[in-house]
């Protein structure tokens, strides 16, 4: 706990960086690395008074994170050159949509695979240029490829054969059996264009996105970078006339308001996010608090039973119980391929 | 994690953490000499973990675990602690080293000038920088060798030299015993033994030099030396390169700029003796 709350607290400090003693780095970058947030802990630390080794260190991992978006990019631009013929909305969404806006929030951000967001009746094309533009099938498993289609909000995951890089196509930003129904023809109808024939989500549906993918969606593994996230987005967009106004009456249509809330209160009270309309502070933010910050200083997950019963929680939010065990007793049935002697 | 080894290698500083004593009391044997990292800051962290909670105590399987982790990674046994710390540190190396261009290869130097030499495994290349290293050239590392991008020089990674099978005896011909370390036998790589390099290669691990000769060993046939072309260079240390495409045209320039600098020679040797006189007769020609 005492690493991670130092690496939260540098985060939102960056001049407490004078203060720490050269044997309390290794564990901070330890640990900023098993968060995927190395290169955003050096952009914060820009300009700051450091240790020579940690310096270069910092600057390693940006120039890598820098690398990595240049990637993120073209793997954009190749996803849009195989899907402008066919005149569909193509929303970035996520570390690209940041760095191709050029978003503050792009900095540092380590981007994985390529996600975008198309409307739902133009699935099928959108599967069919993509395959003959060189994406293949990563998974072969029948059961898998219909769980996918039947019941989540994204095709199964495809990867490009020459370039090795994924890409998830999303119909909307939750699986339709979550209990919120987002409304996906709402996010792509006020996505805003950029200049390059692609689109991002509008600032307050950044936010709410990047809130149910935190709240509404997964067991919070990796939540500090995407904690981080709304941080950054909030303090960029917090300013703009209306902001907080319209954040709420979008997080209310896409019936994602509680999940915001607890980002806007989380965000705040970890990173020092200047956020209104917030709610107050609840009981159940403190289970979410230790869920986030269950890391050493070796990188190691930490609180074994809180991120089990969060685990537990993940499945819980995605599917009703019937289906759930349905899915568990058809994976855990799946023929394994044989073992070897 | 309960006990904890650090060290600094070349340009980079590890921090080995483990559930046993045994893999780190290795190490620190192993690394007798050895500087802690620069300004007491890691680059990497390794840990040797059980691979299941009870797995500590009851057949010990060691988990390769750290900053990077490869998914399928098998565990090994406890007996062979001190391999699951070397392959951690080379994992870190593959796939988290960023400054550096990357090359699987091994090194040795001479009046501020180095041979670089790259092989599959089997061919040789860390019994003969071990061989060098013993024979008036510095060893600068016999797994990885790391081209700066900025300054085209070599930067020397001069770990405990990884020995297998043959290169073990032949070592043992030319260094006593108290810098060996211990028979690890049965180990997913055959039996293995590391060597430490000699001091001077430790004191003096973090001076660069200037590459001034690439050789593909392969042992085995009778002595023949063929040059080979600047295209095949490129191509073949594309692929002894782990972070080339990571590098992006950082890379791309370092590694041009190598091949087209660099003479190249392929070797065929039938013994250590005939590469040593291979590699100083190309040296005195070429370099």
């Amino acid at each position: 706990m005492r690493d991670a709350q130092l690496f939260v607290a540098l985060l939102r400090e960056p001049a407490g960086a004078a203060r720490l003693a050269p044997e309390q780095w290794t564990p901070l970058l330890a640990l900023a690395r098993s968060e995927s947030l190395l290169a955003s802990l050096a952009h914060r630390l820009d300009g700051e008074p450091l240790p020579a080794r940690v310096r270069t260190i910092l600057e390693d991992a940006r120039a890598d994170a820098e690398q990595g978006q240049r990637q993120a990019l073209w793997e954009a631009e190749m996803a849009q050159r195989a899907l402008a013929p066919m005149g569909v909305p193509v929303i970035l969404l996520k570390g690209t949509a940041f760095a191709a806006a050029g978003l503050p929030a792009a900095e540092g951000r380590s981007i994985g695979d390529l996600d975008i967001l198309v409307p739902r009746d133009a699935l099928d094309q959108v599967q069919e240029a993509l395959l003959v533009a060189g994406w293949e099938w990563v998974k072969e498993d029948a059961y898998d490829d219909l769980y996918y289609r039947r019941w989540m909000h994204e095709l199964p995951p495809l990867i490009h054969r020459e370039r090795d890089r994924m890409i998830d196509v999303h119909h909307t930003i939750l699986p339709p059996t979550a209990r919120p129904k987002p409304d996906a023809a709402a996010l792509i109808e006020e996505s805003v264009p950029l200049g390059s024939g692609l689109r991002v989500l509008a600032p307050p549906d950044m936010i709410v996105h990047a809130a149910a993918h935190l709240f509404a969606d997964g067991d919070l593994a990796g939540g500090l970078r995407n904690l981080w996230d709304l941080d950054r987005l909030l303090r960029r967009f917090g300013q703009d006339e209306g902001f907080w106004e319209e954040l709420a009456a979008r997080a209310r249509r896409h019936q994602l308001g509680p999940h915001v809330r607890r980002g806007l209160r989380l965000t705040a009270r970890l990173y020092g996010t200047p956020v209104r309309l917030a709610g107050r502070w609840r009981a159940s933010d403190a289970l979410f608090e230790r869920r986030l910050l269950a890391r050493n200083g070796w990188g190691q997950t930490t609180r074994r039973p809180l991120r089990f019963a969060f685990y537990v929680r993940s499945h819980w939010l995605r599917m009703p119980p019937l289906m759930l065990a349905r899915h568990l007793w058809t994976k855990s049935r799946r023929q394994r391929p044989p073992m070897r002697a | 994690m309960r006990h904890e080894f650090a060290v600094q290698v070349g340009p980079v500083g590890f921090r080995v953490g483990s559930e046993w004593r045994a893999p780190v009391a290795s190490l620190q044997r192993l690394y007798e000499g050895y500087p802690p990292p620069e300004g007491g800051v890691a680059d990497f962290s390794v840990r040797l973990e059980a691979e299941r909670p009870w797995r500590r105590w009851m057949k010990p399987s060691v988990a390769i675990r750290g900053d990077y982790v490869l998914p399928d990674a098998a565990p090994l046994a406890l007996a062979h602690g001190l391999l699951a710390a070397e392959m951690g540190m080379n994992l870190q190396m593959a796939l988290g080293q960023k400054r550096y261009l990357l090359l699987h290869a091994s090194a040795a130097e001479r009046d501020g000038k180095c041979v670089l030499m790259t092989g599959a495994s089997g061919s040789g290349k860390s019994t003969l920088a071990a061989m060098l290293g013993e024979h008036g050239w510095r060893f600068m590392g016999d797994e990885f060798a790391l081209l700066d991008p900025e300054t085209w020089l070599l930067h020397p990674f001069p770990r405990a030299i990884s020995l297998k099978n043959r290169g073990i005896h032949a070592m043992e011909e030319l260094v006593g015993p108290d810098r060996f370390g211990p028979w690890l036998k049965g180990t997913p790589k055959g039996t293995l033994r590391h060597l430490r390099p000699r001091q001077d290669a430790i004191a003096r691990m973090g001076e660069p030099a200037r590459p001034a000769l690439i050789l593909f060993p392969t042992y085995g046939a009778d002595t023949a030396v063929r040059p080979v072309g600047a295209a095949e260079v490129f191509v073949r240390l594309t692929q002894a390169s782990t972070n080339y495409v990571t590098l992006g045209e950082r890379g791309f320039g370092a590694l041009s700029h190598l091949v087209t600098e660099v003479p190249a020679r392929a070797i065929d040797y039938p013994d250590g003796k005939a590469a040593m006189e291979a590699v100083e007769a190309l040296w005195a020609e070429l370099s």
